[in-house]
């Protein structure tokens, strides 16, 4: 049997901001309904290679497949419209909307164009229905009404993965969900994301490792910009190279 | 932000809208010798109350400041002129599309340079493109220069050989502006609610988030910019008609500042703010005028005094009272 396609893919994927080489000739590939988490310490280019992946960056040298065909050169935008969802590090919502608006929206984007000028938003019932089912994955569906700028840190974490989840992504990236989170708010994101990891392809980048062990069947150690290593979560714990430069010692790491 | 007025605010706003409508009624008993010059006065208001709101879309909903949106209006106004014969009156049928398509074209063109900054930089790009406008009717032979050009028969409207409406006549124009700005008032809501006005909003809100949802700001920027200089188009295609002469201080970005104040001062988003914003920055000039030749301090001293005590705007207020209102309902 041969090796099918992965659902993405990157060769040799660097990036340089001026002298400083941020992500450093990464060539990594996410198989399809695969949990695949990347870690790494602080600076390792965790983020960066995110930003290269769904086209918030676009890469100095090297190339990003998604099934098979190069998206390296694709903006933001259009990365998304392919099935590739992100959450971010930092809470990035719409603070002043409807925890539903801001899933509607995030569901309008399944339409073919939003450029339509007459009929409201709010009549399309699918884009409605998709928004609050997403909101009832995430958690949120009490939630609904409430301003999401208001809402708690934690829930707003929720919202972030919820909106993700509206777009219908094929791919999950989520960047750090669990950053900031208290203790409780944690557990209950774990869960939600082993939930998700049964769903989707997922890529995670997390610090928490008792999280990143719950959730990943796969995983990768980022490095000063290098890929270290990269295997099944077994091989990486018993990897010695791994625990030298990050989970054993962790002073250094930090 | 681009949701729906509440009730008691719609209420409020309905009855003002009334009072306006019946002004040609009551206006005459109440001002008198002044009724005529009034009837005027609020016609030209309503022009630039429809001006106000198509700058609200960009400053309020999309989150784009223009300090150029006065060109778009001048043009509209300079469509008419040019396209006016000399003795005779132009076809409104004929010299209205024209007029909008026009500007539209402009707005396409001058948005589609400008829409890839951002911030300070769109300002000052919309400002520049603006200027070029102004210095362009200014400076040609085109229409008169600095001295502006007439329009000496105004636009007529006609169907089947019938007269519609006279345009000069200053009571019927009244009706003709009010019936537009309550058309485009009600074509705007009805844009921020369709999926595209949601999209603008949110772009107005975090444009980086709405990317990553798979929208392409840009695009949505960019109709959005076209709507609004052409819905200033049409505005400047008014006051044109009414005042039957253009000059190049039509597109000068002192009226394009004068704007902005409105719909800062109205509210930013709401679109009736704006509407508001026009009638009391305006109404306050006349009345201050009326009173002393140095009517700018005590226009200033308000200005400030909104700003510091109503940082949403005039609406707002009305907003805030509104919630009072139905929270201590419950």
């Amino acid at each position: 049997m041969t090796e099918s396609v992965p659902a993405l893919e990157t060769r040799a994927l660097s990036k340089a901001f001026g002298g400083l080489v941020a992500v450093n000739g990464v060539s990594l590939s996410f198989r399809e309904h695969e949990a695949h988490a990347i870690i790494g310490p602080n600076g390792a280019g965790k983020s960066t290679f995110v930003n290269l992946l769904t086209g918030h960056l676009t890469a100095s040298g090297g190339q990003v497949l998604y099934r098979g065909g190069d998206i390296t050169r694709l903006a933001a935008h259009q990365v998304a419209r392919l099935g590739i969802g992100r959450s971010y590090q930092k809470t990035n919502i719409f603070p002043t909307l409807s925890c539903f608006e801001n899933c509607r929206l995030a569901a309008q984007s399944r339409l073919a164009t939003s450029m339509r000028f007459l009929r409201p938003a709010s009549s399309y019932r699918e884009v409605s229905a998709h928004a609050g089912a997403a909101l009832e994955l995430a958690g949120l569906a009490a939630r609904s009404g409430r301003i999401a700028g208001t809402m708690s840190y934690g829930e707003q974490r929720q919202l972030e993965i919820a909106m993700v989840l509206a777009t219908a992504p094929a791919v999950l990236v989520l960047d750090e969900p669990l950053a900031g989170m208290g203790k409780d708010e944690s557990e209950r994101m774990v869960a939600l994301l082993k939930d998700l990891a049964r769903r989707y392809t997922l890529i995670l980048i997390e610090h928490d490792m008792d999280a990143v062990f719950a959730i990943a069947e796969v995983l990768s150690v980022m490095v000063n910009g290098t890929l270290l290593e990269s295997g099944p979560l077994e091989q990486i714990r018993a990897s010695k190279a791994v625990q030298d430069a990050y989970l054993g010692d962790g002073a250094e790491a930090y | 932000m681009t949701g729906t007025v509440p009730r008691r605010l719609a209420v409020v706003l309905v009855v003002l809208l009334v009072a306006l409508a019946l002004f040609p009624l009551w206006g005459k008993a109440v001002f008198a010798a002044k009724y005529a010059f009034l009837l005027q006065k609020l016609t030209g208001i309503m022009i630039v109350a429809i001006m106000a709101m198509s700058l609200d879309l960009l400053v309020g909903v999309a989150g784009l400041v223009s300090l150029g949106h006065a060109a778009f209006f001048g043009l509209g106004g300079y469509m008419l002129a040019l396209n006016s014969p000399q003795y005779e009156a132009a076809n409104l049928w004929l010299v209205l599309p024209q007029t909008l398509a026009a500007v539209a074209v402009a707005a396409l063109v001058v948005g589609f340079l400008s829409i890839r900054t951002s911030g300070i930089y769109f300002i000052m790009v919309t400002l520049a493109f603006g200027q070029m406008g102004f210095y362009f009717f200014n400076d040609s032979k085109l229409a008169g220069g600095s001295d502006g050009a007439y329009i000496y028969v105004k636009p007529k409207v006609e169907a089947f050989g019938a007269i519609l409406v006279d345009l000069d006549h200053k009571l019927s124009f009244f009706y003709v502006v009010l019936g537009v700005l309550v058309g485009v008032y009600a074509l705007l809501r009805v844009l921020l609610a369709s999926p595209f006005g949601r999209v603008v909003g949110a772009i107005g809100i975090n444009e980086n988030r709405v990317q990553g949802l798979g929208f392409n700001p840009m695009a949505y920027k960019l109709v959005a910019f076209t709507i609004a200089g052409t819905v200033a188009g049409l505005a400047g295609f008014l006051a044109a008609t009414q005042y039957g002469f253009v000059s190049p201080a039509m597109l000068s970005w002192h009226h394009s500042g004068d704007v902005l104040v409105m719909v800062i001062l109205g509210g930013m988003g709401t679109l009736f703010g704006p509407v508001l914003g026009a009638f009391i920055l305006e109404l306050a000039r006349y009345g201050l005028e009326a009173v002393t030749d140095h009517w700018l301090l005590p226009m200033g001293a308000m200005v400030i005094a909104i700003v510091l005590l109503l940082p949403k705007g005039v609406a707002g207020l009305l907003l805030q009272w509104c919630r009072k209102r139905e929270g201590s309902d419950d």
